[in-house]
């Protein structure tokens, strides 16, 4: 399994029934592979559809059906279109029950920084600001490094998103819950030691008193 | 009853330097036939709000590539790296505004208030410059509202009178932009007889609409 599928997978062991879930462009995209279709959630792209489908079959695409990152969907029973500021009317106001996010950092405090690389890149916040902002849950999935430099830091070096406290970090190593006393790393990824997450981790980790292998099935 | 006009003609409404608002997300829901027309007539200097700018060659991109943009108020440019270049080499000057709140601000200068009060941006670089004004104990940051010489949208259908149907998530800034421009010209697929659109399924009252441009040929 590569690195994605696994924080893929792990990710949608935090979906439940009854949601609705926002997930983000790229990695986070890949979760609802992983939450079955009679799972009763309804995923949410903020460009306008509660009740996001698989992609449609080829040459079966409508022009005016896609995900927030442009590509086609298809839209599930009960699924509704909405204007954009229906659309983040509910992210904003706390009726998004989880958001899956995607990072450039996060930091002892539990902040993430996932719009700017200053003088690099600036691809612009987009909706990840009202998301983080907004959402009941906000979970976010990333490598653990990027090119040998953690990703999980003392303090964000990079603009943050939001000053909110994330409320669950998955990587490809580990699982790791801000809390107000730092980060509390609560699961590993299969083969992975303690000492392996905190050689790639930048900022201090709690080791969790029920720490256990990561659940991927 | 509404008269239709070209593209071209519409775009000769429309002087260099203009504030423009443009609905759509990542071109879905964009007035292309419009952007075209623009393109053709040489447009300079325009002030662009909108969600994002596509991608080069499609939708809004189609003006970034053609030099047609000076000033862009918008979310996300991070699927269009020539946007990004345009930015950093200083042809283009960018504001970049939370989602939520870009949609928001154009509603506001929309519907006559004053501004919104919002959670988003608080502690971030988007805080920078704007009053943060506490009421019953809780932040918000004060941002202003948006209004635009011009609407450029795009609808699934019109009927005579130009009430305005929208399609899936091509709806996104389309509606609330209708509100909040000194004219507001309207690239539908299709214009219909009065009474095709049922007065329950009209987004935008025709009475917001100015111009209706003509169907494909």
């Amino acid at each position: 399994m590569d690195a994605k599928e696994l924080i893929a997978r792990r990710v949608a062991r935090e979906i439940r029934s009854g949601m609705l879930v926002n997930l983000g462009i790229g990695l986070p995209s890949l979760v609802a592979n992983f939450v079955p279709a009679n799972a009763g959630v309804f995923f949410q792209a903020e460009n306008g559809v509660i009740g996001l489908g698989a992609r449609p079959p080829e040459g079966m695409e409508d022009p005016n059906l896609t995900d927030a990152g442009g590509g086609f969907v298809t839209a599930v029973p009960g699924a509704a279109s909405i204007d954009s500021a229906m659309s983040f009317g509910l992210i904003r106001g706390g009726h998004l029950d989880m958001t899956v996010l995607g990072g450039l950092q996060v930091d002892a405090k539990g902040r993430l920084a996932n719009w700017k690389v200053p003088g690099k890149m600036v691809p612009g916040m987009g909706g990840a600001m009202d998301l983080v902002t907004g959402a009941k849950s906000v979970v976010v999935a990333m490598q653990h490094s990027a090119r040998g430099e953690a990703k999980i830091v003392a303090e964000c070096s990079l603009p943050l998103t939001s000053l909110r406290r994330v409320n669950l970090i998955v990587t490809d190593l580990a699982v790791i819950v801000p809390t107000e006393d730092g980060l509390v790393l609560t699961e590993t990824a299969p083969g992975v030691t303690v000492d392996e997450v905190r050689a790639q981790t930048g900022a201090p980790l709690t080791v969790s008193a029920d720490l256990r292998e990561m659940d991927l099935a | 009853m509404k008269r239709a006009i070209k593209p071209d003609a519409a775009a000769a409404l429309i002087p260099d330097g203009s504030v423009l608002l443009i609905g759509g997300f990542m071109g879905v829901g964009s007035p292309h036939r419009l952007i075209d027309a623009l393109v053709a007539r040489g447009a300079r200097g325009m002030t662009v709000v909108a969600n994002d700018t596509a991608m080069p060659g499609h939708g809004i991109g189609k003006l970034v590539t053609a030099g047609a943009i000076s000033r862009l108020i918008t979310s996300h440019i991070g699927l269009n790296p020539e946007t990004q270049a345009k930015m950093i080499a200083g042809e283009i000057e960018v504001e970049l505004v939370p989602q939520g709140s870009l949609v928001e601000r154009i509603r506001a200068g929309g519907v006559g208030l004053g501004g919104i009060l919002t959670p988003t941006g608080l502690g971030t670089e988007v805080e920078d410059g704007k009053p943060v004004i506490e009421v019953d104990g809780k932040r918000f940051l004060l941002e202003k509202p948006i209004r635009g010489d011009f609407a450029l949208i795009a609808a699934h259908q019109a009927d005579y009178v130009g009430n305005l149907a929208y399609s899936l998530t091509a709806h996104n800034f389309n509606p609330v932009m209708a509100l909040a421009a000194a004219t507001v010209i309207a690239e539908p697929d299709a214009i219909e007889p009065v009474g095709v659109i049922p007065p329950d399924a009209v987004k935008t009252p025709g009475v917001l609409v100015d111009h209706l441009i003509e169907r494909a040929h």
